[in-house]
């Protein structure tokens, strides 16, 4: 096990992959919902998952930090690294999973409290501060990551479900990067979102990829264009295609990938 | 102006029919909405009118328990009657009974009565006095030995009929069938009353006091069966609260849905609807009779309705906890919060408000409930003691306020069916302050999404 993982490390020293997905499988009770997906993706870069709805790119996002075992019906089978380490292993917490691998859903959803509450939640429950001055720096860190400082600093005992959409789902990114993780999921992050509060979350993820290894599932073909580097196009739980953005749109293998990004089938 | 804005400056439009005239179709569906808005009008006021029938009788029967009417008469506490050996001896004045002390009573009676005009028989007076009146006098003797060779003014209870007289539910005609009263006594306590020595007061003795014997409903008060009562909701809160909570959270949260969960939640939803004797005879075999707890008593009592409120508690709970909506369980998840994290950090605090109207709704409930109560024996006659502490209140026979009503419904005198209405409106104001305060945790603990 150990020894794997050191030829793991070695192999994928140069490309830095961070997520190697092999031969995943999901099943809700008899429904296959992901069909052999192997997949690896690389640290500092943001990955699109584009696909029409039903196509699984949700359900593959929720493997990575483990969320689907809250659905009961829902079975994982194949094999998920992060950092060579196979997150299914049952050695492993999920809790200690998620607060590596970080999430930001698809509707803004800060929880009923305060917006200091809000960030400070995931550190104090990891105990990642020691005082009350560690904490209130992580909270003005993980805001000011996450574009919100100037708007939110002199409100912070306000309620966060008092913000504007744009501003919730800001708050609920500098939640995620609050407990300090080195992967970020995002779960169509701007679909509730109006065109001017998109703009500003597609900046805030790209600025992320200095730091963080995000994956981004989106509706939207031309958010994907503009935000990831790579691209995965998925189909009907398959994993039709996956290449860097630019040949993805501009140059894609698949008749199937071709249909969907010119708008033929989805 | 107006001429030229109605009327259509092309008459009919060319194509299709008028707007500003209904069709029959149009017509017919009007009418039936507005006959459907009629009938829903007229079961809001049928509705409203039972329910103000209602409280008016209850009101109407009721107010007069809270008054009740008292004589004043002033005592001559013979020394040669109560202690014949003139040195206060606690142990020789209490050789004396209350039978002792009725003649004093009886000659307070005729001087007071001296100056007017009765046909009333000197020995017969004192029937418009409760049978109480005796022991009064003696324990205020033993309390305070001085009193004896003194005139004091006491405030006896007027015997029932007399009290009854006075609320106008008692009339002449009716004492013609009466052994203790006749039409002389009444005449008599019409001239008391403007001399003002007999006069009708607010009774706190119904609210506070015990229950007395048939003869005596003058004296019956509610305020035992009131502790009685309060010990066994003090049992339910406890137990019910905690049990139940606890196992909603387990099933709504923790437990994986298979077939055992299915009929765990299938026999609640039953247990529910189970009709409250049911639980009365459970308790009756497993409580009393099985594991030999006290008869009659506030714990037995307690854990019967226990039993009788947790379906009620776990299904209000279960829905409060359903109804927290699944995306801040994920946001809790998400941030890599366990399991037990994000239910007591999260879905807790915003289920609390529905949870705690839940257990409340199921308290009053388990307030009013009479029939398990009966059956285990909770209709205690308590006349001269209350429990005299925490651990007699919960192991000591008792009654309880609906248990006590019924029984006072049952008895043969009039003047407890009023009693049995007096009950009744404390008991309301009872449910009716559980209720409020339900509403105020309520509006208290809701938050704003």
């Amino acid at each position: 096990m150990e020894d794997m993982y050191h030829m793991d490390r070695a192999m994928n020293g140069l490309q830095d992959i961070k997520i190697k997905a092999t031969d995943v499988n999901v099943y809700y009770g008899d429904m296959h919902a992901i069909k052999d997906v192997s997949v690896e993706i690389e640290d500092k870069t943001v990955t699109a998952f584009i696909g029409p709805s039903g196509c699984g790119k949700s359900t593959f996002l929720r493997c990575i930090n483990r969320m689907n075992d809250t659905i009961d019906i829902c079975r994982v089978i194949g094999d998920i690294r992060i950092d060579g380490e196979d997150i299914y292993d049952p050695k492993v917490d999920p809790v200690q999973l998620r607060a590596k691998v970080g999430m930001v859903f698809q509707k803004p959803n800060p929880f009923p409290k305060s917006i200091y509450d809000n960030v400070a939640y995931g550190p104090k429950i990891h105990g990642l501060a020691r005082n009350k001055a560690e904490l209130d720096e992580i909270v003005e860190s993980s805001l000011r990551k996450a574009a919100l400082w100037n708007e939110a600093k002199d409100r912070l005992d306000s309620p966060g479900t008092g913000l504007s959409g744009g501003q919730q789902q800001r708050l609920c990114i500098a939640r995620a990067i609050a407990t300090a993780p080195e992967i970020l999921l995002m779960d169509e992050p701007c679909s509730a979102l109006d065109p001017i509060a998109t703009a500003q979350v597609e900046e805030l993820i790209d600025e992320l990829r200095q730091s963080y290894s995000v994956v981004i599932v989106t509706h939207s073909m031309q958010q994907a264009a503009r935000v990831s580097q790579k691209t995965a196009f998925f189909h009907l739980g398959n994993l039709v295609e996956f290449d860097d953005t630019d040949k993805i749109f501009t140059n894609p293998q698949d008749p199937r990938t071709e249909s969907y990004i010119s708008g033929r089938i989805g | 102006m107006t001429d030229a804005t109605t009327t259509p400056m092309a008459g009919r439009p060319a194509k299709g029919k008028s707007l500003l005239k209904a069709d029959e179709r149009t017509r017919k569906r009007n009418a039936a909405e507005s006959r459907f808005k009629a009938y829903g009008l007229a079961a809001v006021l049928v509705g409203v009118f039972f329910l103000l029938a209602l409280l008016w009788a209850i009101v109407q029967n009721g107010a007069p328990a809270f008054t009740q009417t008292f004589v004043n008469l002033n005592v001559e506490l013979d020394e040669a009657r109560l202690d014949k050996n003139g040195n206060r001896n606690i142990d020789d004045i209490k050789k004396v009974s209350t039978f002792g002390y009725n003649p004093l009573i009886k000659d307070a009676l005729i001087r007071a009565t001296a100056d007017m005009q009765t046909a009333v028989e000197e020995g017969e007076l004192d029937k418009i006095l409760s049978s109480s009146v005796g022991a009064i006098v003696r324990d205020r003797v033993i309390a305070n030995p001085d009193l004896i060779g003194q005139s004091v003014e006491f405030r006896f209870l007027a015997s029932s009929r007399v009290d009854g007289y006075l609320k106008g539910r008692v009339s002449r005609e009716d004492l013609v069938r009466d052994k203790n009263l006749d039409a002389a006594h009444l005449d008599l306590i019409d001239l008391m009353v403007d001399e003002g020595s007999v006069e009708r007061v607010f009774n706190w003795d119904f609210i506070t006091g015990l229950d007395a014997s048939e003869s005596r409903p003058e004296q019956a008060g509610i305020g035992v069966a009131m502790l009685g009562s309060l010990f066994m909701m003090l049992v339910v809160l406890v137990l019910a609260l905690p049990i139940g909570v606890a196992a909603s959270i387990y099933l709504e949260e923790f437990a994986k849905q298979n077939r055992f969960t299915d009929l765990i939640e299938v026999n609640i939803s039953n247990l529910a609807a189970v009709p409250s004797i049911v639980f009365g005879i459970l308790g009756l075999a497993v409580f009393i009779q099985f594991a030999h707890l006290p008869q009659s008593a506030p714990i037995v009592g307690g854990l019967t309705l226990t039993l009788m409120t947790l379906p009620t508690i776990v299904i209000s709970t279960r829905a409060s906890l359903k109804s927290v909506p699944p995306s801040i369980r994920d946001a809790a998840l998400g941030v890599g919060a366990s399991k037990m994290q994000t239910v007591f950090h999260h879905v807790l605090p915003l289920a609390m408000p529905g949870i705690l109207t839940g257990t409340i709704i199921g308290l009053a409930q388990a307030l009013g409930e009479t029939a398990p109560l009966l059956l285990i024996g909770m209709v205690g006659y308590i006349a001269t003691n209350y429990p005299d502490g925490v651990a007699s209140g919960f192991l000591d026979p008792n009654s309880a306020m609906p248990a006590q009503i019924y029984e006072w419904a049952k008895r043969a005198d009039p003047a407890y069916y009023e009693r049995a209405w007096g009950g009744i409106i404390i008991l309301l104001l009872f449910l009716m302050t559980m209720n409020f305060i339900a509403i105020i945790l309520r509006r208290r603990f809701e938050r704003r999404w």
